[in-house]
Parts: C-alpha cells; structure tokens; sequence
C-alpha cells in the first residue's frame, strides 16, 4: 500500500480531470535516468503480454521497474487507476536527429468513449531541449471524440504544450490526450518512455481525498465579483485558449461529469452548468380554491 | 506563362463568424517554398479570419453550421469551424 503522503490531493486530480495531463518536473533521480538509459541502448527494457498485472512487470534488476517503482510514482498510479493495475503496453519512442518532420496529432489506439479511463506514463529519462522537439500535448483534448489519426490536418493549436524538460521528467496523460511527438531538430536522437496502464478497480476516491470538503462542493455565484482560482470549481471551469466559445462550455460539462464519476458526488457542479439542466420539476401546483 | 500554384490556409475559429479568433491552424503550401509540420508554431499566423482575408487570402469554404444528432448535443470531437482559405503564387 502506497503512503498516503504519496497520493495526489483533489486539486491535482482536477487539474488532470480538467486538462487530460498531469506533470513531474525532474521526479525521477539521475541514476535511475541513466540506467534506463542504458537499458534503452541495450535493447533490453522487456515489455510483457497486454493485460499482465504492472506488479509482476519490470523484475529486477530494470531500471524502468525501479522508476515505476518508487513511491511517488506508485502515488501517481495509485491515485489515478488505482493499486495494482495492468500493464497494456510500453513503447520506446525515438525521434531520429534532424528529421524532417513532425508526426501528425493523433489520440492513441482506437476512439474510446469509456468514462473509466486509461493513463499513460511518458517518463522523459534525459534532457529535452526546444530543438529537439519534446511530445507535444493538447492540453483539455481528452474528451474530443476523435479515432487517431483522424485529427492529423490540425498542426498547431493556441495553448498546445511543447515539452521541454530536464531528465527525470514524468507526464501523466489520459488515454484521450491529443499528442504527437514533434520534429527533432538537434543532432542528438531523442527518447521518451511510455507505459500505458488499465484501472481493475472502479476509479472513485482513489487519492487522498482529505482536502475534499463540503466547501468543495457548495454553489458558487455565478459573475460573482472575487474570484477564485485554484479551487477545485476553478480548475474545471477554466477554459482552455483554444477552445471554442460554444463547445468550451460542453467541456466544462465534460469535466463536472467525469467530476462526479471519480467522486461518486452526483450533485457536484461547477457554474450551474449540469444543474440548470438537470432542473425538471414535474410536481404540480396546488390548485388554488 | 506563369506557373501557378495553390497555397492552403486552415483555420479554425472561435465560433462560425469568420471574423473570430483563431483557434488552429494549418498550412500546405503547394510552391514547395515552405514546408509546414505539427508543433512548427505557437502563434497564430491571423488573430482572426478576416485579417486572413486583408492579407490576400481567398475563403474556399465556409463551414456548415449543422444542428446537433439527437443523443450527440453535448458530445464535442473535432473542431467545427473551419474555414480553408487559398493564394494562388507564381513559381
Ligand atoms: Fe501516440
């Protein structure tokens, strides 16, 4: 069992509700960096059959087991999909020096519309500059129903992540992020680590839920002069610079239900958004004599 | 004679007006002079679709605005506002 100071808190999962991605700037120690390192040039980071429990994956001595297995990431996982969840499968991404292009956005796999959701651990093990064209990420994409490549033809997108990043460096993504890895402009290759892990228990209250109060949760006024903004309500309400006026607003629905799925709170909301809709009176007025 | 060739602007705005903010886009340029990948550019080459247009640009198409399927209103996928924009160059 994880500690639970290793446990993400409620406003790191709304960010990762709201915006599909989570990020751990130099988590990971320069030793475990190297070693994964070396495993990659070696060819010797082993993947195992889809659906094998991630505990039994990566035995020692793997210095990708060893990553996986430090209790912040344990943290990460647990909070996110929960103790013990399979492995699905792993991918060492290489981007060959001074290669003439981009790959095209995409969603990975197929289009998945489950509310339960996936993770991807991309674990960047050496420094990434702007040259050498770190994954790209839309951030708030993950609700999009998209089938892969089909979203190609878009090449740039307002708020678009470009990552840039010291060694050690691990971003957290739900599986419906739209991403690709850019082009690599350096005479250096470029790698990046990716494992992408199943949920096999039901995703609610999983992290350490001891800042979820009933403050979280009581309405807020909506233009309602002082705002907040790293409340909860907050962090889902805020919109993403490319999103569209009218489905920017679906998307903050998109979030309060995912909201809801993971707290188990089917009364939470944010801006009256669900409430307003889910207003249906159907009791009858007395009729007056 | 002059040789011509198609160069194509994508953008995808705000809302279906085409004087709203870019959203995304994307460029094919068909002269070969520039070539045009995923990630090549944080800023917007418009701040709206009608600065595309002050600059030469011609609109080919203009989105549709199609209602919603029935069960689909509050799904979102791609982008819906995009209006494809060319210039024709000599090469
Ligand atoms: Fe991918």
């Amino acid at each position: 069992m994880v500690g639970k100071e290793f446990l993400l808190n409620s406003k790191q999962m709304a960010f990762f509700v709201a915006k599909g991605y989570l990020r751990f700037d130099e988590l990971i120690p320069e030793e475990i960096n190297k070693a994964v390192m070396r495993d990659i040039d070696a060819g010797t980071v082993r993947s195992q059959p889809a659906g094998t429990p991630l505990s039994q994956c990566y035995p020692a001595p793997s210095a990708v087991g060893e990553m996986i297995r430090l209790p912040q990431v344990q943290g990460i996982i647990h909070s996110l999909v929960g103790p013990d969840p399979l492995f699905d499968h792993q991918a060492v991404h290489v981007r060959q020096p001074n290669e003439g292009a981009a790959q095209h956005l995409h969603g990975d796999s197929t289009i998945d519309v489950r509310m339960h959701f996936d993770v991807q651990l991309m674990y960047f093990p050496h420094d990434v500059t702007p040259e050498m064209g770190g994954t790209l990420i839309v951030p708030g994409s993950h609700f999009r129903r998209i089938n892969e490549m089909d979203i190609a033809r878009y090449q740039n997108i307002v708020g678009q992540i470009q990552m840039v990043c010291k060694a050690g460096t691990l971003m957290v993504v739900h599986h419906g992020i739209w991403h690709c890895g850019r082009q690599n402009k350096s005479d250096q290759m470029r790698y990046m680590f990716k494992v992408r892990l199943n949920p096999t228990v039901r995703q609610r209250l999983l992290w350490n839920t001891d800042d979820l109060t009933d403050e979280t949760k009581k309405q807020q006024t909506i233009f309602g002069g002082a705002k907040k903004s790293d409340d909860v309500q907050s962090i889902l309400g805020q919109q993403e610079p490319w999103f569209e006026w009218g489905d920017g607003r679906l998307e903050i629905i998109n979030r309060i239900k995912l909201w809801r799925f993971i707290t188990g709170d089917d009364n939470f909301d944010v801006h009256y958004w669900l409430s307003r809709l889910e207003n249906m009176p159907e009791n009858l007025l007395e009729a007056v004599e | 004679m002059a040789q011509l060739r198609q160069k194509v602007l994508v953008l995808y705005l705000a809302s279906s007006a085409l004087d709203d903010q870019v959203r995304s886009w994307a460029v094919y340029d068909g002269t070969g002079k520039e070539a045009h990948t995923t990630g090549d550019d944080n800023e917007p080459p418009y701040k709206t679709g009608l600065d595309a247009l002050k600059d030469g640009w011609r609109v080919i198409q203009f989105p549709q605005l199609i209602p919603p399927y029935p069960g689909l209103e509050f799904t979102t996928s791609f982008q819906r506002h995009e209006f494809i924009l060319e210039k024709l160059e000599e090469v």
